[in-house]
């Protein structure tokens, strides 16, 4: 159910790495579980990220959810289609509805996340 | 997971819930379902055509005999003597100091019979109360909060889905009235009352004819549109509504004055009640807080708990803030001073320790258009 060409955390944030840059969103599972996403938090282009860190904020209608670093490196870019269309992460989490691209500050972090597999196993759990 | 959880009370319509894919979670001591496809849908289900909520878990507290009227004006700050046959009023439960221990739905059934109805999670606490104030009087209480089952429907369709089921003529039955009947030929309890700014109606039925009801308004109103809508969309509604939640804006602290409600306290009535002396100052003096609607005109939704500033001055607190499915924007009802709280007035909520825009605005927030 998961993309296979991504990695994940087990925060429910997703990650492709293209090259030395790697975008990041919110996975399905995590979709379903907040509902109706109407307000995204991100950070500014050009802010730096530990891997961990708060780095935004999803609101739904109930809920107000952190959303981690899943790795570490400087803001390249943002979604800014979000602040007036929160709802893409409902409709399209691993598409339009990305959140940040970053420069990745450690090649090697993403190697330790976990694979489609892994995550499947871990929403299938939750 | 509320899911599992043993010692919370369930409603009959819980496996009607589950079976519909709704998301449970623990409420007042019941396992409740919060949405069940989305709250955006549901919400806007109910404002434009109708739906369908399990409020079972309310509590319902019938006092019957010659002294029930009196008993209850005794009882509660409102004057249930004052109700027609077949009429309804907001009410409310106060404690000696003024403060409001639960906010009620008072029913006159009959004469000498009165249906009050009172939030879940304080129904325990309003039928001992009930019980120690009625002592004295000619009224006997019959808690029947756990042989109740209530399914309301509210919406714009709402009367045109339950008329063809319903004995009680619904052209008759204005806001906040109620008639005995059948639903569905099951003996019920129908008023046109609701918490979610539409017309719509709540429907009493016994406890084991929940689903039988449920069933019935849901069959009948799939054509309609009607949807099953879970405590997430009721919240949103209320508040658009403007209506004060249990908890949020009422709790043992504040008084109905500061809540805006005044009008519900029957100073004048004859008799004493709980309360009164403390009302009676309450009504005297000068307000140190007001509660107020707050649209967010900056980014970011308030939530409950979120400090209200006016320049470096903090002015008082948000209770309820959610993201107005029907206005679009975020929207909140905050207790601040009263100095403050002139509609029109610029002040700021501080979401994660920064200030966002927000303006006091004249409560509701939404009306429907009769």
């Amino acid at each position: 159910m998961n993309p296979t060409d991504l990695r994940y955390t087990k925060d429910h944030e997703w990650v492709r790495v293209e090259g030395d840059s790697a975008t990041i969103g919110i996975t399905q599972f995590a979709t379903e579980q907040l509902g109706d996403i109407v307000y995204v938090e991100l950070p500014a282009v050009g802010s730096s990220l530990q891997q961990g860190a708060v780095f935004g904020v999803v609101e739904s209608v109930k809920a107000v959810s952190d959303l981690f670093a899943p790795l570490s490196g400087e803001v390249v870019a943002s979604n800014d289609a979000l602040s007036g269309q929160p709802e893409l992460v409902n409709q399209d989490p691993f598409g339009t509805g990305w959140m940040i691209r970053v420069r990745l500050a450690d090649a090697g972090e993403p190697d330790a996340l976990l694979d489609a597999a892994a995550y499947d196993a871990l929403s299938a759990e939750a | 997971m509320a899911d599992g959880d043993p010692d919370l009370r369930q409603t009959p319509l819980v496996a009607i819930h589950r079976a519909l894919g709704a998301r449970l979670i623990e409420f007042g001591g019941w396992l409740m379902p919060v949405q069940y496809g989305g709250i955006l849908e549901e919400h806007r289900a109910v404002r434009e055509r109708a739906g369908l909520f399990d409020l079972s878990h309310m509590g319902e507290l019938f006092v019957d005999g010659a002294g029930a009227g009196d008993g209850l004006a005794h009882a509660l700050i409102s004057d249930p003597r004052a109700l027609a046959i077949g009429r309804a009023h907001y009410s409310m439960l106060c404690a000696s100091d003024g403060g409001i221990v639960d906010d009620l739905i008072v029913y006159r059934l009959a004469e000498q019979s009165f249906l009050v109805v009172a939030n879940a999670a304080n129904a325990a606490v309003v039928s001992d109360e009930l019980a120690d104030r009625l002592a004295g009087y000619a009224a006997v209480l019959d808690d029947r909060s756990l042989d109740t089952a209530l399914v309301a429907i509210q919406g714009p369709r709402a009367a045109a889905v339950l008329s063809p089921l319903t004995t009680v003529s619904l052209d008759a039955l204005r806001y906040y009235a109620i008639g005995e009947g059948t639903v569905a030929g099951i003996p019920a309890l129908v008023a046109r009352t609701g918490y979610t700014g539409e017309d719509g109606f709540e429907v009493f039925i016994d406890w084991n004819k929940g689903e039988a009801v449920w069933n019935a308004l849901a069959a009948a109103g799939s054509d309609a549109g009607v949807m099953a809508c879970g405590l997430g969309a009721r919240d949103t509604l209320r508040l658009e509504a403007g209506m004060p939640l249990y908890g949020n804006e009422l709790d043992r602290a504040t008084n109905p004055y500061e809540a805006g409600l005044g009008r519900t306290v029957k100073l004048d009535k004859p008799g004493d009640f709980v309360g009164r002396t403390a009302l009676e100052k309450a009504n005297r003096d000068e307000p140190t807080r007001r509660l107020v609607g707050l649209s967010v005109t900056g980014r970011g939704i308030a939530r409950h708990g979120h400090r209200v500033l006016v320049g470096d001055r903090v002015s008082g607190v948000v209770t309820s803030g959610t993201h107005s499915p029907t206005l679009g924007h975020a929207i909140a009802m905050a207790y601040i001073a009263p100095s403050d709280a002139e509609p029109g007035t610029m002040v700021a909520v501080e979401i994660r320790d920064q200030p966002v825009a927000a303006e006091v605005v004249q409560l509701p927030f939404y009306r429907r258009q009769r």
